[in-house]
């Protein structure tokens, strides 16, 4: 593998990532909790969107096919789709919603934190851009981490169980293979072991506090780096990808 | 009618330093430290500001519309107590 394509990978991966979960967070438009919470996760959801669109962005540039990033993100099908399987997962109810957003926004955190010192100028500047946001998004998540899990009998429940269901997703996060090895090499990209010590002291301070209980599963569940999805991905970008595939040279 | 929502926090940013935090409206939130978050995604999106305040509405104590001809009327003849004789310096933009 050349370190062009392993850089045009890792990019896909980061940007698939922000832009699933963009989109799952943007299905709670209209539906949120209260009106302030609709508002805090749509403006939430915008930040990945925007974060995703520069990511592709760049992702088409370097693999200089003369594919732009509305052509990777609509006409990509899942198999093509390098998006972590956490991102995907269904939208649930609101303590599903925070536990998954809160689990991922530790990671990004973290990540983002190293890619700002990427030697690749382009990935270091959208990760400086990006961090900022991150750093809103995961004070936000963590709030109600605290808020849900030591709050009702019935809040903490729901939140508890949750984190179970999403537990075998974590994981994947911290996943390595020959992408991340030559990119590591390069200075461009972290080794993740670092990330998930400070993931893995974040969360289990914030569960400490939310008085929740480290999920002792150890199935993983793996597969996004080689395309393979849950069942969820392809009705998500059926209704993301239909207008664009509908009237693929529509200007609006 | 009772308010099925959390409580209501009045919301107040700067929108420049040295200036004064002005109200620009409220949100409903848990605690304070959700309401500033809160208040953060509904009124400034926009670049409007660089601080926020928020309080609860009820510590808000208000005068009553029928208080409005003892309060504030008396003051309507008495031009005296503005001061137009002064001059505002050049440059001052928030007196």
């Amino acid at each position: 593998m050349t370190l062009q394509e392993a850089k045009f990978e890792y990019l896909l991966r980061l940007g698939d990532s922000s832009l699933i979960i963009g989109h799952r967070l943007s299905e709670w438009c209209g539906h949120g909790p209260i009106l302030e919470e609709d508002i805090a996760l749509i403006n939430i959801a915008l930040d990945f969107v925007g974060n995703a669109t520069s990511l592709l962005e760049y992702a088409g540039k370097v693999e200089g096919k003369g594919r732009n990033e509305d052509d990777l993100a609509f006409m990509r099908g899942e198999r093509e789709y390098r998006n972590l399987l956490i991102t995907e997962q269904p939208n649930g109810d609101y303590a599903n919603t925070i536990a998954r957003q809160f689990l991922f926004d530790a990671h990004m955190f973290f990540l983002y934190e190293e890619l700002k010192n990427s030697k690749d100028e382009t990935i270091a500047a959208i990760a400086v851009k990006s961090h900022k946001e991150i750093t809103y998004h995961l004070r936000h998540t963590s709030q109600w981490m605290l808020r849900l899990g030591d709050g009702t009998a019935e809040s903490h429940t729901r939140l508890q169980n949750a984190v179970n269901e999403l537990w075998m997703f974590t994981s994947e996060l911290f996943d390595m293979d020959e992408v991340d090895a030559i990119l590591i090499k390069e200075g461009i990209v972290p080794d993740l072991t670092k990330v998930k010590a400070a993931w893995e002291k974040q969360v289990n301070e914030v569960f400490a506090e939310a008085t929740l209980t480290v999920p002792e599963t150890k199935f993983k569940q793996k597969g996004s780096k080689e395309g393979k999805h849950s069942e969820h991905l392809g009705f998500l970008l059926a209704e993301m990808q239909y207008v664009h595939r509908s009237f693929p040279d529509a200007k609006w | 009618m009772t308010d099925s929502q959390w409580p209501v926090w009045e919301v107040f940013v700067q929108a420049n330093p040295g200036i004064s935090h002005k109200h620009v409206g409220n949100v409903h939130a848990v605690d304070a430290e959700m309401a500033i978050q809160n208040a953060r995604d509904v009124y400034t999106r926009r670049s409007e500001g660089i601080s926020i305040w928020v309080v609860p509405a009820n510590a808000i104590s208000a005068s009553s519309p029928e208080d409005q001809g003892a309060f504030f009327e008396p003051s309507n003849d008495k031009p005296y107590r503005h001061p137009t004789f002064y001059k505002i310096p050049e440059g001052v933009k928030y007196l």
